[in-house]
């Protein structure tokens, strides 16, 4: 054949070169991305304040449904397997920190709305070992569900109790609870063996709406559920923050969480 | 050799077994699959890449988009042509190529593929 | 060398098939808990953490308890456990290898394991303690088999093998360390997060791991012509003393820090524990037991007539061993998450095919022990060691 050794190896070295060189090329060729072909709700650090001196039991119940419908959250009627990304809980569970025999009437048998915090310094974030959790540069902490792979350290992570985790098939759960399950199809579920939580519904925010829980409880009595940047000095939640004495959930943590009660 | 007898004997019996699914399967030969467009589809004319591109190379675009969209937030992309496309396989993709057992099965059944995407991302119903 | 293996009598044999039934019906489970999903176990949103999380962390223990024979040999010239280093690190393979599988059967979603490859986080604990169980697993394979195939051969070990015992030894330390750390920083479990934590699992590996290592030790004796010697038994026992009361000290510590301060955070986990919260205690009466046991092993091991006797010593060990599994196995990981993080209290139980699965593993690493056991003990007893 007349190829000696050294030719064959620069033969070989090159069309290996190729080979590598060739995925990215049809990469390079192939259609491009863009930014900002839509209008898109820019945000540096969303946070979330919630006025407790109106809420109410309905509220709550329409956000945590309305959160459920847009994200196909199955029901399993069991809270040992429970999924919940926002719910509530008596003030007692909800501030444990803040013992107080003789609370105010107006908080001590209230329910308070409770979701994940989306902390500027997220515990959960830390211990994940693959990011499939991860906090975004607008402050949303995400969910990635194409990389989790269910060792729930997030979920031991997290002080605040807001991660649930799919002990089984979602699409399994009973059909008696689910009648309409999925409720949306243009969510998809999630598979059995992941994490998941709010993620301040960045789908939604991405096509400039508000999240679900918030655009539901709006309906009802107007700025019920605030949600804005809190990096702009003037944005509503801003604006709330500066007018109303809130308390957060177990600052003294460290996690800094961006879900403000006003009481 | 050595034991030559119960060698090529053992050779036989083991090379009949690892060509057994080829005898088991000989003269059936798998039809040959014919992905249908729905109507939609066909109206629409144009994917989000040219045929030739989806074809071979759909899971990379998948793969790219769940990259870019979950984790970079990038959920819009604009063909070449000008049109802007909402990366989604469950919102665009199935939108307009919403019968999956006459069309991403057809491939994949064949080729005996089974991704996984299925497990999380949602079909729309289909009239059999 | 292997080959020892496949020579043995009957009991050798009943013994292996025993243990590959139990590993074969705890991966027929394992497959359905792989269908199905974790639901079928006992873990909850509220314990997410259960049985295969707290056997791995007190395998972690066991693991690094071998190095408690090879400290003393190497660095500080005790020739007398020369004689039984490989068996530290042998068992120590075993242990490592069941902590593995433990982690595997306890992920959501096993086939996305290579993610943590794939996607480093070096600020996840999770991913430091993988890297440093598999290069525990590596050492302690590469050191044991070297060794044990130059005493075979009657040569000393190569001076390579030397440089990695020397890093094996600290490594020894790090992993349990490292395991502490996935519990000890986590701000909102309180029962955990403790500074202690780390020193309270070294203490309780190096008396457990040596614990574990002289019952077999005497098994080894009693089934086989090779014995590990009067001296080194005598000498593991007194690190195992020193270590248990050790153990048990930083444990009275956490109990001073919680019931003195009397802060709810600190107090509530014991209490669980101890006494039962809000009316649920499915744990009081284990953890009473493991007191008991404690006090068992504490005055066996004190007492140098009962420390010295060979048969109140395995009863001392035995005792060791139930307390620490009872410990950390049990009331280190179901206690840090109860009460939830809304003070409510969720209790956790392991359910059977919860129990059958970490039966397989644990079966599966008693069959690795045994084979590397019957190999190495096969070839001390024809070098008439």
């Amino acid at each position: 054949m007349g190829v000696d050794r050294r030719q064959f190896l620069k033969i070989a070295g090159l069309s290996a070169l190729a080979g590598l060189g060739a995925k990215s090329a049809f990469e390079l060729l192939a259609p491009g991305k863009v930014e900002a072909a839509l209008p898109l709700m820019e945000g540096k650090r969303w946070a979330m304040v919630v006025d407790m001196r109106r809420m109410t039991e309905g509220i709550m119940k329409k956000c945590s449904e309305a959160c459920d419908d847009v994200h196909n959250i199955p029901n399993w009627g069991n809270p040992k397997v429970e999924i919940k990304w926002i719910w509530e809980e008596e003030f007692k569970h909800a501030f444990p920190d803040q013992e107080n025999e003789y609370a105010a009437d107006e908080v001590e048998h209230k329910d308070f709305l409770l979701l994940c915090n989306h902390c500027s310094n997220p515990p959960c974030c830390r211990v994940c070992p693959t990011g499939a959790t991860w906090q975004r540069e607008d402050g949303i902490v995400m969910m990635d569900w194409h990389r989790c792979i269910g060792c729930r350290f997030c979920m031991a992570g997290c002080p605040y109790g807001s991660r649930s985790f799919n002990w089984f098939d979602p699409r399994k759960a009973p059909k008696k609870l689910n009648p309409d399950f999925p409720t949306n199809p243009e969510f998809p579920t999630r598979s059995k063996g992941v994490v998941e939580k709010c993620t301040f519904c960045d789908a939604r925010l991405a096509k400039g709406q508000l999240p679900a829980c918030v655009e539901a409880a709006n309906k009802i009595k107007k700025d019920i559920l605030i949600f804005g940047d809190l990096a702009d000095h003037e944005s509503n939640v801003r604006q709330a923050l500066r007018k109303h004495f809130t308390i957060r959930r177990k600052p003294e943590l460290g996690t800094s969480p961006n879900v403000y009660y006003i009481i | 050799m050595y034991d030559g007898g119960k060698i090529i004997v053992g050779l036989v019996i083991g090379l009949c077994l690892l060509l057994s699914p080829f005898f088991y399967n000989a003269g059936k030969a798998a039809k040959e699959p014919h992905p249908a467009l729905t109507a939609k589809a066909k109206a629409a004319k144009k994917c989000v890449a040219d045929t030739a591109y989806m074809r071979s190379n759909h899971m990379h675009l998948l793969d790219d988009w769940r990259q870019t969209v979950v984790r970079d937030n990038e959920r819009y992309m604009k063909t070449a042509d000008g049109k802007v496309y909402y990366k989604s396989l469950q919102v665009t993709c199935l939108n307009c190529h919403s019968n999956k057992t006459k069309f991403c099965d057809q491939c994949h059944n064949y080729l005996d593929v089974k991704p996984y995407c299925w497990d999380c991302h949602l079909v729309p119903k289909e009239n059999k | 060398m292997l080959d020892r293996v496949i020579k043995g009598g009957p009991k050798y044999w009943g013994w292996l098939i025993f243990l590959a039934f139990m590993m074969t019906i705890g991966f027929i489970v394992y497959l359905y808990q792989f269908k199905v999903g974790l639901g079928v176990t006992g873990m909850s949103r509220d314990v997410s953490w259960g049985l295969y999380i707290s056997q791995f962390t007190y395998l972690v223990g066991i693991a690094a308890g071998g190095v408690m024979v090879a400290l003393p040999c190497y660095l500080h010239d005790y020739k007398a456990f020369g004689r039984i280093t490989v068996l530290g690190e042998f068992m120590a393979i075993a242990a490592v290898l069941m902590c593995l599988i433990f982690i595997m059967v306890d992920l959501g979603y096993l086939p996305r394991i290579v993610n943590v490859i794939f996607y480093p986080h070096p600020k996840s604990i999770l991913f430091w303690d993988m890297i440093v169980l598999n290069v525990y697993l590596l050492l302690n394979i590469l050191i044991g088999w070297n060794v044990l195939a130059a005493e075979r051969k009657g040569i000393h070990y190569q001076k390579w093998v030397k440089v990695l015992i020397y890093i094996s030894i600290p490594w020894a330390f790090s992993i349990h360390t490292v395991t502490a750390f996935l519990y000890a920083g986590l701000p909102g479990r309180h029962f955990w997060l403790t500074a202690i934590m780390a020193p309270r699992f070294l203490a309780s590996a190096f008396c457990s791991g040596p614990a574990l290592l002289l019952i077999i030790c005497l098994i080894v004796r009693k089934v086989s012509k090779f014995d590990p010697g009067e001296k080194q038994m005598r000498t593991l026992s007194g690190i195992i003393a020193y270590a248990f009361i050790l153990n048990i000290f930083f444990f009275l510590m956490e109990v001073f820090t919680a019931f003195y301060s009397q802060i709810p955070g600190h107090m509530h986990s014991l209490v669980y524990l101890f006494a039962g919260l809000d009316g649920y205690g499915k744990l009081v009466p284990w953890m009473w037991a493991f007191a008991v046991a404690s006090v068992v092993a504490l005055v066996l091991l004190i007492v140098p007539a009962t420390r010295r006797k060979e048969d109140t010593l395995l009863v001392a060990c035995i005792a060791v061993i139930i307390a620490t599994w009872i410990d950390k196995g049990l009331g280190l990981v179901i206690g840090g998450f109860i009460p939830d993080p809304f003070d409510k209290v969720f209790e956790y139980w392991p359910t059977t095919p919860e129990i059958l699965i970490a039966l397989g593993v644990w079966a599966t690493g008693f069959f690795v022990l045994t084979v590397l056991f019957k190999m190495a003990v096969s070839l001390k007893e024809e070098v008439g060691a």
